[in-house]
């Protein structure tokens, strides 16, 4: 718990911000039937990037990374969409535009695992190949449909709730449950922490890798139906473009390391709401257009800051240590340590 | 001055050389007056971009003039190389719209050389020797946020109360979202009542549209107006506005660019009130200025689309006859 706590005090400080600005920015009311707030928008658009977080951290708690979920998050929208404008059902078009994504996701487990390719370079083929084939779906176009059952994916409500986040709900749990409840997790940790020495010490590696990167493909797949549900169209352009970025530095913020080895499931969820809110107020304090990327790479700058022990150390340790050297720094060391 | 007066004596004697020249390949190639255009397309992206391609097809045939036509797939060094072969074939003139801005006045002095005349289309190059190519032929991006300020301020003349505006920006940097938030700003500046209360980018899409919009409903509870900066990003602040509770073109007036055949449908259906076309039917146009440049009559540098506007009313008329 104590390993969320600093993204937990940087997502307050960030509402805070916004509630400054926004003085309602907290109310929740219930508007034509579902809930109606800006809190639930930053859940309902965040929830792309929280699927696709889940899927890259047990990636990289392998010691992997995956650059393809974007180009995995416009090939299933792609192909979703394609297939519900010529008159398919949704659960076919959802079914297919899924078992694809398994399927490219494998093909990435397959060349990192098997053939032994860096995961950056494996995964960089398809994060550009992967583009031209969801153009190549769509002939270039962005394809509009009209489907209240498609729409329910990324933009409708069940029970007043958005359908987007019970999805995500859904999905956390199963994967918490699997990584933490059953061993898979060890083993991932363990094949992330040496693959090699796990590998002799009975784990199949290999299995593992490619379990790993089929799963964050189909998360990611998730995703680009939400994406492409939301506003009933596919973009084969700019759906996902550059989510997978966003999804490692949700990662990173969420306290996993990208050396592979220890994950937090939690933390990847507080770092994908960090970086939505961000992305929230933005908008909503009026930050110019541009400007807002150097005011987003400030505050990660800001955040990436209070995340590290060691700064923390140098910056509050020192101002400390003369009044009290009695708990705190204690406490610190338990901590880096 | 002095440069402006060069540019135009040089312009001048090429269009002079061109003149013969153009007279010496009919002769050794054709033999009759049929002329041969080369055209390289950026590629096919966008339902804006295969009309483009579509009109300079049909009005080459319409106008006899017969067309080479290559598709550059986004790249320049694909198109770099049309160009050559373009100049390798003899054809008469050479048109086309280049993927990127800069990196052009090799291949165009190639052309120079060998008095094939060139004209851009749609998009420009940032070559300093503006004697490399004849005209430039394209949408007024400045011009068509004049129009949707101008049906703004015709819609409002009535009214004293003040009008919030919000604005949705093209992709930041790009020319057309920097030109028509400057044509916007000229013409709605002039008048204290408007007022835009919040402005960001949408990059151009419906996803960034609606996320944007939704943020705005939240900040800005009194919005009367939102301009967009292409139908697509109006598309998806639509579906936010209507998740609000809202009634896009009634409680939020809606103003877009681009007239694609969602954005019209959208219009004709009442959610949008007014768009500005930026037209990709340049075709005729292109013809008409190459049996100009070819028989040696001085075309202006800057040639503008011919572009229009619709309404509600409009959009319900011809919305079954758009091309894209």
């Amino acid at each position: 718990m104590r390993r969320l706590l600093w993204p937990l005090v940087i997502l307050a400080l960030l509402l805070l911000v916004n509630v400054v600005f926004t003085p309602n920015f907290l109310s929740i009311q219930m508007r034509d039937g579902h809930l109606y707030g800006s809190l639930i928008d930053i859940l309902r658009f965040g929830a792309p990037l929280m699927l696709v977080s889940l899927g890259m951290t047990l990636v990289i708690a392998t010691g992997g990374i995956d650059l393809s979920v974007g180009s995995v998050v416009a090939i299933s929208g792609a192909l979703a969409c394609l297939q519900i404008s010529q008159d398919a059902g949704v659960a076919w078009a959802v079914a297919l535009a899924l078992g694809l994504s398994v399927l490219l996701g494998a093909w990435n487990g397959f060349l990192v695992a098997t053939v032994g390719i860096q995961p950056i370079i494996a995964t960089l083929i398809l994060m550009v190949a992967g583009r031209g084939l969801a153009q190549l779906i769509t002939d270039g176009q962005i394809i509009t449909i009209v489907n209240p059952a498609y729409k329910l994916i990324g933009g409708g409500y069940l029970l007043a709730v958005p359908f987007g986040i019970l999805l995500v709900l859904a999905v956390l749990a199963v994967t918490a449950f699997l990584v933490r409840r059953l061993a898979l997790g060890l083993l991932i940790e363990a094949v992330g922490g040496n693959a090699e020495a796990s590998r002799l010490a009975g784990v199949r590696s290999k299995g593992i890798i490619i379990v790993v990167y089929a799963f964050a493909a189909l998360c990611a797949g998730l995703a680009g139906l939400m994406i492409s549900s939301n506003v009933s169209s596919a973009d084969g352009n700019n759906a996902g473009l550059w989510i997978e970025l966003d999804a490692i530095l949700a990662v990173v913020i969420g306290g996993t390391s990208l050396l592979g080895g220890r994950f937090s499931l939690g933390g990847t969820i507080l770092g994908a709401l960090i970086i939505q809110t961000l992305t929230t107020t933005i908008y909503s304090i009026g930050v110019p257009p541009e400007t807002t990327l150097l005011f987003k790479a400030l505050v990660v700058t800001v955040v990436c800051l209070i995340q590290s022990p060691a700064f923390r150390a140098k910056v509050l340790g020192r101002r400390r240590r003369p009044p009290a050297p009695g708990p705190v720094p204690g406490e610190k060391v338990r901590v880096s340590a | 001055m002095l440069k402006r007066i060069s540019a135009l004596v040089l312009a001048a004697v090429l269009t002079a050389s061109c003149g013969s020249g153009g007279g010496a390949t009919s002769a050794t190639s054709s033999g009759d007056d049929t002329i041969t255009m080369g055209f390289s397309q950026v590629g096919a992206e966008s339902g804006w971009r295969t009309a483009n391609t579509k009109s300079v097809q049909d009005s080459a045939k319409n106008a006899g003039v017969t067309l080479k036509f290559s598709d550059a797939q986004q790249k320049q060094e694909n198109q770099i190389k049309a160009l050559r072969s373009f100049i390798q074939q003899k054809v008469d003139i050479i048109a086309f719209s280049p993927v990127v801005e800069s990196g052009w006045d090799t291949v165009l002095q190639e052309a120079k050389r060998a008095n094939i005349p060139v004209i851009l289309t749609d998009r420009a190059v940032d070559s300093k020797d503006t004697t490399l190519y004849k005209t430039f032929l394209g949408s007024d991006f400045v011009e068509e946020g004049k129009k949707a300020g101008q049906w703004l301020v015709e819609e409002y003349k009535s009214s004293t109360d003040p009008v919030n505006i919000v604005e949705l920006q093209g992709t930041t940097g790009s020319a057309p979202a920097n030109d028509r938030k400057a044509g916007f700003l000229e013409v709605v500046g002039a008048d204290p009542k408007f007022k835009i209360i919040a402005t960001q980018t949408g990059d151009f899409t419906r996803a960034k549209g609606k996320e944007v919009m939704e943020a705005f409903l939240k900040s800005n509870p009194d919005i009367d107006v939102l301009y967009a900066h292409n139908d697509d990003m109006g598309l998806g602040a639509i579906e936010a506005i209507e998740g609000a509770g809202k009634v896009p073109g009634k409680d939020i007036k809606i103003i877009t660019v681009d007239a694609v055949k969602d954005g019209m449908q959208a219009l004709a259906d009442g959610k949008i009130n007014f768009i500005v076309e930026c037209s990709p039917l340049l075709g005729p146009q292109l013809m008409d200025l190459a049996k100009k440049v070819l028989k040696g009559e001085q075309v202006p540098p800057r040639v503008v689309t011919e572009e229009t506007t619709f309404t509600q009313e409009q959009a319900k008329e011809v919305l079954s006859t758009r091309q894209y």
